[in-house]
């Protein structure tokens, strides 16, 4: 289940991030890139995150997710090709010799933050209740 | 220029999703859509905006382009650094559970315990079982419990390394927890990995596992000893691991009978004497 490592990674980098904003802000959401290669399962990141933000400053947080499809340069043609899985051989000449050029991506892209105003944690309150 | 792709807009909008503040997290997935926004007001996303007399709060989009993975990454550099420093072959090895990883150091330990200078670091989810069988050995070792957690991380390797104080000009192996999925994602500072799987095990398993493997430069099949006993087609298990990546380098041995064991060795005094390549 390194899906939740990875979640505390997302947390720990969300929290250093607001920290040197002397906690002003709150994160409304965060944008990550997952590429389809990274070993990552998104139904287990999908059904840990609630339970690991919680109390964190991700905790009302949207998260977006991108995932980028995986492709590779086949370093025997030449060919560029989509792949889902590292063994998918080069359409071209059947070479498994390949450089992947984009899919590996785990990344955070952004965070959107808003100020934190009296009149908004009022409203969350009333919403949260 | 665009700061995000290089392209020579401003920048172009991420598909968004609705800007509505929950109060719970929620969760949205696209596919590939690139580019991202720069400042907005919050106007437009502000649910109740025209209710409230506050004014709307001002909204600020930090692109961060950081690697989730960062401060693992950045410790794991630092290890690796430590060990190209003081001349320290770093062996991060992994395999499922009961492939014969612990039986392998013993016998290493033991053939090649006098002439040179071993330390472990055992990494398990409980027990400390695995580093007295070790320490029976006579190398230093220190036990990782990582309790639910199903890897090994830079940090705790890094703790590991400072139980250890290993010397210089030295062998480390790193036991990782026995799993063919999570430790492949967690880079430990090692300089090479070292997948090691038994053939009691099916042949497909490269194509099942594809990251473990994919990101090792070593596989060591173990237990062949057991060979005249079973239908199994080392050739299928080859040619698997080299559909998901044709640069890994086989041994065979068995780690009980001694047998192979020689290549093994012949690997680490080569790969000891090698000046590691920067990347």
């Amino acid at each position: 289940m390194h899906e939740l490592s990875i979640i505390y990674s997302v947390i720990d980098a969300a929290e250093n991030e607001l920290r040197q904003r002397e906690d002003k802000m709150v994160i409304e959401s965060i944008e990550l890139e997952i590429g389809e290669l990274a070993g990552v399962e998104i139904s287990s990141l999908e059904f840990l995150w609630p339970a690991a933000v919680e109390r964190t400053v991700l905790e009302t947080a949207e998260c977006k997710i991108t995932r980028v499809p995986g492709m590779a340069a086949c370093t025997t043609c030449g060919h560029t090709f989509v792949v889902q899985q590292y063994f998918d051989p080069c359409p071209q000449c059947g070479s498994h010799w390949n450089q992947i050029t984009s899919g590996e991506e785990l990344r955070i892209k952004s965070l959107t933050l808003v100020e934190r105003t009296p009149g908004l944690q009022v409203l969350q309150s009333v919403l949260t209740e | 220029m665009c700061t995000t792709c290089g392209c020579s807009g401003n920048g172009h909008k991420l598909t968004a999703f609705a800007a509505m503040k929950k109060p719970v997290s929620t969760f949205g997935i696209t596919f590939d859509a690139p580019g991202v926004v720069v400042e907005e007001s919050g106007e437009a996303g502000f649910p109740l905006g025209n209710t409230l007399t506050a004014p709307a709060p001002t909204k600020t989009v930090v692109e961060l382009e950081r690697d989730i993975l960062d401060k693992n990454n950045r410790l794991a550099e630092r290890n690796r650094g430590f060990f190209e420093a003081r001349n320290i072959l770093a062996l991060n090895l992994v395999s499922s559970p009961g492939s014969g990883k612990t039986t392998l150091l013993e016998r290493t330990l033991a053939d090649l315990g006098d002439r040179q200078r071993f330390y472990v670091v055992e990494g398990d989810q409980q027990t400390a079982r695995d580093a007295e069988r070790i320490a029976a050995s006579g190398a230093p070792v220190v036990q990782i419990n990582t309790g639910k957690g199903c890897h090994l991380e830079a940090e705790m390797v890094h703790q590991a390394i400072r139980q250890l104080q290993p010397a210089g000009d030295s062998v480390l192996f790193i036991e990782n927890v026995g799993n063919l999925v999570c430790p492949s994602l967690f880079d430990l500072g090692e300089a090479y990995r070292v997948v090691v799987i038994s053939v009691t095990e099916g042949e497909d398993k490269p194509l099942k596992y594809p990251d473990m493997f994919r990101s090792s430069q070593l596989c060591i099949i173990n237990k062949t000893d057991l060979l005249p006993y079973l239908k199994y087609d080392l050739e299928a298990l080859r040619n698997f691991a080299r559909q998901v990546n044709p640069a890994l380098e086989f041994l065979e041995v068995s780690a009980t009978t001694g047998q192979g064991m020689d290549t093994w060795y012949d690997w680490l005094e080569q790969k000891s004497k090698e000046t590691p390549a920067f990347s």
